[in-house]
């Protein structure tokens, strides 16, 4: 069995990374410029990794499937970006931003790494700041926050509910001032098809060229991942029809451990399904929530139209249940809450798959134009999907799969488990524990990225700087591009009936209903026999019309199903060990008497990383154990 | 309802194009647009033709990937809406819907309704940011910004890329693009100190890309899905010209 | 292009106002008075320029225009359903027009003044315009083609005033809505103004 090293520093909390960036060997400049990095996926933290790394003097080759690196998935983040400013004197500090990221990942995430996000999250505001990033401002000219779910302080900083835009375009701005200085050289329209390992370290990608279909090996002395999280593996998800788990599931089956599998995030405020056809769920931002209440009749199946429910018939079950927190309570809470209501037949819509969130209150309270500089593009967004004005009527929305916590397991050097292959952003499994909360993911990106990476890469790449250029004309590299050439013509070959898509769909369907908010040993069972079931159904019926050396968007999305497949079971396997209820991981067989999540401290207080033993192969398991040294462990409250 | 699609059908940047006409019966009105070419898109793949190729990602008008020329109109007939983000509830029943990719010299074809819009990356790479290292940025209140001033930069940041200006244009510009990231820097003082230099820089290589001149039509402003005023391209015009004005100061 | 333009728009002001003193009502004598002005030399460097300008413009307008079509090879097969203003579309189609009128214009004009064209019957001498205007004014369709030449002259200066102000970065959340409006009124201005004096001529004149 593999050791795992988390890498964790000695020390006082406050001050581990400080002294271990101390420790970090150095890369001169001048052999800087004989490095080369590969950087796959241009999000927020790609695209910041790849050009801090760049102003460095790497070289530096980015990677991205889309036409431009402006449009990576990270562009889709509403709410904001947390910082432990304390601008607004609430006491607020960085040990608070640390303490209530660990609380709210239900004790399930590193300590060192958290306090480290933490602390690099002020630098990450004034670097976006200097950048031109269009932060929202008071009247006096400062930068204002507002407030977001399971804090108690006002630490997030926005730009209308366009931050993730705002804060994307930052990043694409540096990225591009590198491309013109000719330290990043820019390939977009590229799928990484697999991880290219020479001698034991990772060393190069397979590509796609999605224009030409030519398959292209690239070489590198280190490859960092940034390719966001799986959270399609529900099909109806938040995210871009885009994002994909191939790039990260690629290096896993190569040797890279993938932790914590099953934590993935349900967003409480989705617009829910209004079409059979539909693909994708809408993320209404949770920031919301700062205003809007959220309630449901108290009468089941109340088929009123919710103007007509008079404020007495009205249950405001989060206010009811946690009066502490109320309607800002952390998303896994809200979003079981509102599933545990419209299980139970008070739910909204002709479907009863929905709950209120009402602006009444605040609108009379405010005036409309507040609420509509605060919220103006989400109620006409909003109000272009559903056709209905949210101004005049509670909005309806429903929980929808938004965020995966799991991911490549990596150290405190965010390296992961194979020499020489980093993972950043979601990509990576870090720091939000088992629930992350709102405005995290911005600024773990952004700090991974930027002040975080850079650093520690430098210390891994110190012992390379003999290695000289490395050659693509190697056999490993020629067997991964063997391997995905073989891989694309199986694809093609099928020749059945059915398309991607439509296996996507009842992959996520399975996925929705057996690993999804509530588990329970035998769904999960059920659902791994399902997604095999399924899995020989794709390998026999499906079709992908034209041919692979063209643009073919048919055979893009083959590629990314199938592997969701294995995914979609490693999930389920992970969800069947973790025998207990922890953020967004909630088991029925293990809750209080009031239905609140039960965790297990003395059991499961680890790090679940899997490592890849081969297709419809039972995965070993290892584990990190967790140490709370600077947190006493309680039970997690917001009541 | 039912609808009839008239689709611009492309094999690759070298083919010839034509039109097709595809017959779509029941299509459901809450379908989105992109939604509803899915599912054209499932059908011709099982009847084992070659789907539509087209591009989209978030689904939800933010990374400005979609774009599709509806019936004489860049991104539909709705004022301030993505493709994305138009619903089928648009449409009447039995209506004939053309579909056509974005035309510009500077944007050429790739397949179908894919067109190539690597011009926008290049302006951008041409001056389209700051200047500054990692690490080295003040304390981010050293700077007040004044709310007004904050509100117009992010107003003109909010541009998605997404080139409905330039297939709005009679004359393919792409002066609205340009001049709302180079207003966005222009008016705020972190980008203030070069902005006669972006201003120059990124207003050549728009030119050099083979897009139009500006003739004040203001269909790009008119057909913007994220509302970006022209006004930008006015703040843009008097940046250049007072560029032009002071050369000397920065070669 | 903008900066010709307004120098443009300037001189056609004071064309105008020349042209209404022809129906001032006494006998010609003021727009006589004015038209010897012509052979000042500030007037004549001013006509240099105009005429720079004009080239200018003109020049411009169509190297413009060849670009701008360029940058669309292939056209979309839907045309544009845009709900903008319509004149601002079709400025270089108004400008031609405007075109054409202005060489027929500088025949029977400014070509006589300079002797490069015969001088008519009704005039005494090379400056002598008005008797010029009066006979070409009383052909209808003469003055009928002046009419809707003006009338295009005015869509063309509609857009082209507020144009010239948004490309010179001239723009303003206050004023830019005053200008628009001033620009509308000096297009009907210009085009009333010099479609008045072939109307006159034509139904209410008799020598």
């Amino acid at each position: 069995m593999q050791q795992l090293n988390s890498k964790i520093p000695e020390g006082p909390l406050a001050d581990k990374w400080s002294r271990y960036k101390t420790s970090l060997r150095l890369v001169s400049p001048a052999n800087k410029k004989k490095l080369e990095i590969i950087v796959v996926g241009t999000g927020l933290a790609g695209a910041s990794a790849a050009s801090a790394l760049g102003e460095l003097g790497y070289k530096v080759k980015a990677f991205c499937f889309q036409d431009s690196p402006r449009r990576a998935h990270s562009v889709a983040a509403q709410g904001g970006i947390n910082a432990a400013k304390n601008y607004k004197n609430d006491n607020d500090s960085i040990y608070r931003l640390f303490f209530d990221t660990i609380k709210g990942g239900d004790y399930r995430a590193r300590e060192a790494n958290v306090y480290r996000a933490a602390e690099v999250s002020n630098l990450v505001i004034d670097h976006y700041t200097a950048l031109g990033v269009p932060f929202a401002r008071d009247y006096g000219g400062a930068l204002d926050t507002r407030s977001f779910g399971g804090v108690q302080v006002s630490r997030t900083f926005y730009a209308k509910g366009q931050t993730g835009q705002q804060c994307l375009l930052g990043a694409y701005s540096s990225l591009n001032r590198q491309i013109a200085k000719g330290t990043v050289k820019m390939f977009s329209r590229r799928d990484m098809l697999d991880l290219v390992i020479v001698e034991g370290k990772a060393r190069g990608i397979i590509t796609r060229n999605l224009v030409s279909g030519e398959l292209e090996r690239h070489s590198a002395h280190a490859v960092v991942l940034a390719t966001g999280g799986y959270g399609t593996v529900f099909y109806l998800s938040t995210l871009g029809l885009g994002s994909n788990a191939s790039a990260a599931w690629s290096a896993h089956k190569k040797g890279a451990l993938f932790a914590n599998p099953s934590f993935i995030q349900i967003h409480p405020t989705s617009i829910p399904v209004l079409n059979d056809y539909q693909c994708k769920l809408t993320l209404m931002s949770e920031s919301l929530r700062n205003d809007g209440r959220v309630w449901v009749s108290k009468e089941k199946g109340d088929k009123r139209h919710p103007t007509e429910i008079p404020e007495e018939e009205r249950d405001y079950y989060l206010e009811r249940r946690y009066p502490a927190f109320g309607n800002l309570v952390p998303r896994d809470v809200a979003s079981r809450a509102a599933k545990e209501r419209c299980d139970a037949g008070y739910g909204a819509g002709d479907s009863g798959l929905s709950v209120y969130l009402d602006f009444k209150e605040a609108i009379e309270a405010q005036g409309k134009k507040a609420i509509q500089d605060k919220y103006g593009n989400l109620f006409e967004m909003y109000e272009k999907i559903t056709g209905i004005n949210p101004y005049n009527q509670p909005m309806r929305i429903y929980p929808a799969g938004h965020y995966t916590m799991g991911g490549l397991w990596v150290d405190y050097n965010l390296m992961t488990t194979i020499p020489g292959l980093f993972a950043i952003g979601e990509s990576n499994f870090s720091d939000h524990g088992a629930n992350r909360l709102g405005a995290n993911s911005l600024m773990q990106c952004s700090g991974d990225g930027y002040f975080i990476l850079p650093n520690t890469i430098g210390d891994y790449l110190a012992d390379e700087i003999r290695t000289g250029k490395i050659p693509t004309d190697q056999q490993p590299f020629k067997e991964a591009e063997k391997a995905v050439k073989e891989k694309i013509q199986k694809f093609m070959a099928i020749g059945g009936r059915k398309s991607a898509s439509s296996f996507h769909k009842r992959l996520g369907k399975i996925m929705w209903d057996h690993c999804g908010m509530r588990r329970d040993a035998e769904g999960l069972k059920k659902g791994k026999e399902l997604l095999n079931e399924l899995e020989e159904e794709f390998w026999k019926d499906l079709r992908i019309p034209g041919n692979d050396r063209e643009i073919n968007q048919e055979l893009e999305k083959a590629l990314k199903v199938a592997d969701f497949f294995e995914v979609g079971r490693l999930m389920c396997e992970d969800a069947i060990q973790r025998e207990e209820s922890c953020g967004a991981h909630f088991r029925e067989e293990h809750q209080t008497e009031t239905g609140e999540a039960k965790r297990d401290d003395k059991n499961f207080a680890y790090v679940a990383a899997w490592e890849y033993k081969g297709h419809r192969e039972k995965p070993d398991m290892h584990k990190e154990p967790l140490r709370f040294e600077h947190v006493e462990i309680k039970e997690r409250s917001y009541k | 309802m039912n609808v009839t699609l008239k689709i611009w059908r492309q094999k690759n940047a070298q083919a010839k194009g034509k039109f097709n006409t595809y017959p779509l019966k029941d299509v459901s009105p809450e379908m989105s647009f992109l939604e509803m070419l899915d599912y054209l898109n499932m059908q011709l793949t099982e009847q084992g033709e070659e789907p539509v190729a087209f591009e989209h990602d978030c689904r939800e008008g933010i990374c400005g990937t979609c774009g599709l020329y509806i019936n004489g109109r860049p991104h539909g007939p709705m004022r301030n809406t993505t493709t994305c983000e138009l619903h089928m509830r648009s449409f009447k029943d039995g209506e004939i819907i053309y579909i056509e990719p974005w035309r510009a010299r500077a944007f050429p074809i790739m397949k179908d309704l894919i067109v190539d819009r690597s011009s926008f990356e290049r302006i951008m790479r041409a001056a389209g940011f700051i200047n500054t290292n990692t690490g080295s940025a003040p304390e981010a209140n050293s700077n007040p910004v004044s709310k007004i001033i904050a509100d117009k930069a992010f107003d003109a940041a909010t541009c998605i890329g997404c080139g409905a200006c330039v297939a709005a244009c009679k004359n393919s510009s792409a002066m609205l693009y340009a001049a709302a990231k180079i207003a966005q820097y222009a008016m705020i003082p972190q980008g203030k100190v070069e902005a006669k230099d972006r201003v120059d820089k990124m207003v050549r290589q728009m030119d050099a890309e083979g897009f139009g001149f500006c003739s004040n039509t203001y269909g790009c402003e008119f057909d913007c899905p994220k509302g970006i005023s022209v006004d930008f391209i006015a703040l843009m015009n008097r940046e250049f010209l007072s560029s032009k004005a002071c050369k000397q100061k920065h070669g | 292009m903008a900066l010709a333009g307004i120098f443009l728009m300037l001189f056609l002001v004071s064309h105008l106002l020349t042209n209404l003193l022809m129906l001032a009502g006494d006998g010609g004598k003021a727009f006589d008075r004015a038209v010897e002005l012509l052979g000042h030399p500030a007037v004549k460097i001013v006509e240099y320029l105009l005429f720079a300008a004009f080239i200018i413009h003109i020049v411009l307008g169509v190297i413009l225009q060849l670009i701008n079509y360029n940058a669309r090879p292939v056209k979309y097969k839907k045309a544009p359903r845009t709900e903008i203003s319509t004149f601002s579309r079709y400025m270089f189609h108004t400008g031609v027009i405007i075109l054409v009128f202005l060489v027929i214009h500088l025949i029977n004009f400014f070509f006589v003044r300079l002797g490069w064209a015969p001088l008519p019957e009704t005039a005494a001498h090379s400056h002598d315009f008005r008797p010029m205007a009066v006979a070409l004014f009383q052909n209808p369709w003469y003055s009928g083609f002046y009419v809707v030449c003006m009338l295009f002259l005015g869509f063309h200066l509609k857009h082209a005033f507020q144009s010239a102000f948004q490309s010179l970065g001239l723009n303003h959340t206050k004023y830019t809505p005053a200008i628009k409006i001033i620009g509308t009124l000096y297009a009907i201005f210009i085009s009333v103004g010099f479609a008045l004096i072939p109307v006159y001529f034509l139904f209410f004149y008799s020598s």
